[in-house]
């Protein structure tokens, strides 16, 4: 520990220190949370294909239906784990332990994703899966490299390779080597559904807050033309 | 009523207090926009504690389970998501109040004789709020919480000899931990808030045995009427309560724009990297200090260079500590015969407004990475160097550019339009 904390007043002091991580370019996602049927379809999404892994852990199913409008029976039928009440954590199945067996790393929880990593870096994130024969899971990344994770999407974008970089946006280009059940339009929006559910998630009153704060400050704003108006009363005989 | 309040009067002094702090208390009738923020620093220290109060409720100070309470209020307690970003906005608010207050001082000379002790209590309060903000900040239990108390605590490690035993017993552990988060809690929850009101208190005692100076800096109660009153001065309440009324809902339109639109302040309020729980074995790419430390943070970094013998690091610890420290002795390294900035030379408001600069100049640089250019020509850690020399010789050289400087004369009463 001493060692590390060294070269932290290191990194601290020394004007030599080097930069940590450069920037990518990111391709951008236009996030819409009013619309709810896409926050409902990614969702589904994100309870089919990232919760076996993930966990959502500091979020609980009854608060997704409710916030989403889905209702209870659909819920239940189609979004709960056999096991799941409708009032529990949206934790996962997959125990920690086999994860770190499994991919070398526990899976992160994604209640949060979208604060700590941005809704454009998860956009392009899902889209840069690329085949690597090289890599344990057989996937790599352009984004995030060497990641853990195999491409849990493949089935809907389909297969994709490396072909190169675009010299003038260095941006990453890939060809289809085959096809998933999407056309890479419906996929882009399909990930696009996932990343405002993603964004819901990461802070659900975030539906609501807007429409109160406007309540708030409009009461605010009469409070103090009323105020003003006590102040210049009670001030006249200041000279 | 007027039976009830004699039989307590007789008892305490509740009428005698009532006057002479609010209905008898005259204060100068010229106080301008600099004038809101001593009444709006103790509406945001009552909104700290009203809304710490909730939060301790759901809270749990333990580095297994403190994350999650934390969500656990954002998204399952009844309102608490309005309650927390009302704290964290108020932590922010409060130093921005703060800054400004004390820029109040600096324009008027709020600082001299005779109002040295208002302003000695008020820095001793200034100290004991960066404290409780920095173990505040711990309680989240986020990677930055983390990872910034861990940088900080270690700065003591620099003072030789006891450094290391010092931190130590800061931390109650080698490293950040449980036991820090236990007892940062203690101090965060209980003894700074005790420490802070008592502060307050003696605060407003102080200010209101000498009086409340003035934009002219001149003193009101030396001009007072038949009946002992200041010609200049207006009783507290009703005249500044309902003018510092429009000031209050103002302040709280702002605060409500922030806490419903954008709690977050585009990373600076709350922090991306702190929405991950704390993980001792993954440092975040940038470790910052939140906003309001980030000008000492800059002055920590400037000092590159070990010279008579003393370790570049320990340098930037004492620069840091100084920069501080000179606060305090402000009111006896100002020699002017004037008080308020309208009546100073224009040396005075050259070496103010170059210290304004620098102090926002560092608060930037205190983000940046110091080996990367982000203003113009050379890299940040020379700009913050260049501007901690500048903020440092606004003090060192207030001996002689405040009394050498040439003063307008001093008007007799108070100008009011």
């Amino acid at each position: 520990m001493k060692r590390l904390l060294f070269l932290m007043s290191l990194y601290l002091f020394s004007p030599l220190c080097i930069a940590a991580g450069e920037s990518k370019p990111l391709d951008s996602v236009y996030v819409n949370l009013s619309d709810k049927a896409s926050m409902q379809r990614g969702a589904r999404l994100f309870v089919n294909y990232c919760l076996p892994c993930h966990s959502a852990a500091y979020m609980r199913y009854n608060r997704m239906a409710e916030d989403l409008d889905i209702s209870e029976q659909v819920l239940k039928e189609n979004l709960l784990f056999a096991s799941d009440k409708v009032g529990d954590l949206m934790t996962t199945n997959m125990s920690a332990k086999d994860g770190k067996k499994w991919f070398g790393v526990q899976p992160p929880d994604l209640t949060l994703v979208a604060k700590v990593r941005k809704p454009d870096w998860i956009y392009t994130y899902l889209r840069s899966f690329y085949m690597d024969e090289n890599s344990p899971s057989g996937w790599n990344n352009t984004l995030f490299e060497n990641v853990a994770m195999p491409h849990i999407l493949y089935g809907l974008q389909g297969n994709q390779r490396l072909a190169g970089t675009d010299p003038e946006t260095g941006k990453p280009e890939f060809t289809l080597v085959s096809e998933g059940s999407l056309t890479p339009e419906e996929y882009d929006a399909t990930v696009r559904d996932l990343i405002n559910f993603l964004v819901y998630l990461s802070e659900p009153v975030r539906l609501k807050r807007h429409s109160i704060g406007v309540f708030v400050i409009l009461f605010l704003l009469v409070f103090m033309i009323l105020a003003y108006l006590l102040k210049k009363e009670y001030w006249k005989d200041v000279h | 009523m007027s039976k009830f309040m004699s039989w307590v009067d007789e008892r305490f002094p509740a009428t005698k207090v009532w006057e002479e702090h609010l209905a008898k208390y005259y204060a100068p009738k010229n106080f301008n926009f600099w004038y809101y923020f001593g009444s709006l620093a103790i509406v945001v220290l009552v909104i700290q504690i009203l809304t710490g109060i909730f939060l301790t409720i759901h809270y749990k100070p333990d580095s297994e389970l403190a994350f999650a309470s934390v969500e656990y209020i954002m998204r399952d307690v009844p309102w608490g998501w309005l309650i927390r970003y009302m704290h964290t906005t108020g932590a922010s608010a409060f130093f921005i109040i703060v800054y400004l207050h004390m820029f109040r001082a600096l324009l008027y000379g709020s600082h001299r004789n005779p109002r040295e002790l208002i302003w000695l209590i008020g820095c001793v309060i200034y100290v004991a709020l960066m404290a409780e903000s920095f173990m505040g900040y711990l309680l989240p239990w986020g990677n930055m919480s983390y990872w910034g108390a861990q940088v900080i605590i270690s700065l003591f490690t620099a003072i030789p000899l006891i450094g290391e035993g010092l931190a130590e017993w800061i931390r109650g552990d080698f490293v950040v931990s449980d036991a820090t988060l236990n007892r940062f809690f203690a101090f965060h929850v209980i003894l700074i808030p005790l420490i802070l009101v008592a502060l307050v208190f003696l605060h407003i005692v102080a200010l209101h045995k000498v009086g409340s100076n003035n934009p002219d800096g001149i003193e009101i109660k030396k001009n007072k009427d038949t009946n002992g009153i200041p010609v200049d001065g207006i009783p507290f309440h009703p005249y500044y309560s309902v003018k510092d009324l429009v000031g209050v809902v103002f302040f709280l339109i702002l605060f409500a724009l922030v806490i419903f639109f954008m709690p977050e302040f585009f990373g600076v309020f709350l922090e991306k990297d702190n929405f991950a729980p704390a993980n001792p074995l993954q440092t975040p790419e940038d470790i910052v200090p939140l906003w309001y430390f980030t000008p000492y943070y800059s002055i920590l970094r400037a000092n590159t260079v070990n010279f008579f013998w003393i370790d570049a690091k320990l340098w930037g610890v004492i620069f840091m500590g100084l920069a501080i420290a000179l606060f305090f002795v402000l009111p006896w390294l100002d020699r002017s015969p004037v008080k308020s900035i309208r009546y100073r030379g224009w040396q005075y408001k050259f070496w103010l407004t170059l210290f304004v600069i620098s102090f926002v100049v560092l608060g930037y640089l205190g983000f940046k990475n110091p080996d990367h250019v982000d203003l113009f020509l050379f890299k940040n850690v020379v700009w913050a160097q260049v501007f901690t020399i500048t903020y440092f010789l606004f003090f060192f050289l207030m001996p002689f550019y405040s009394r050498s400087e040439k003063t307008k004369p001093e008007p007799e009463r108070v100008s009011f339009k």
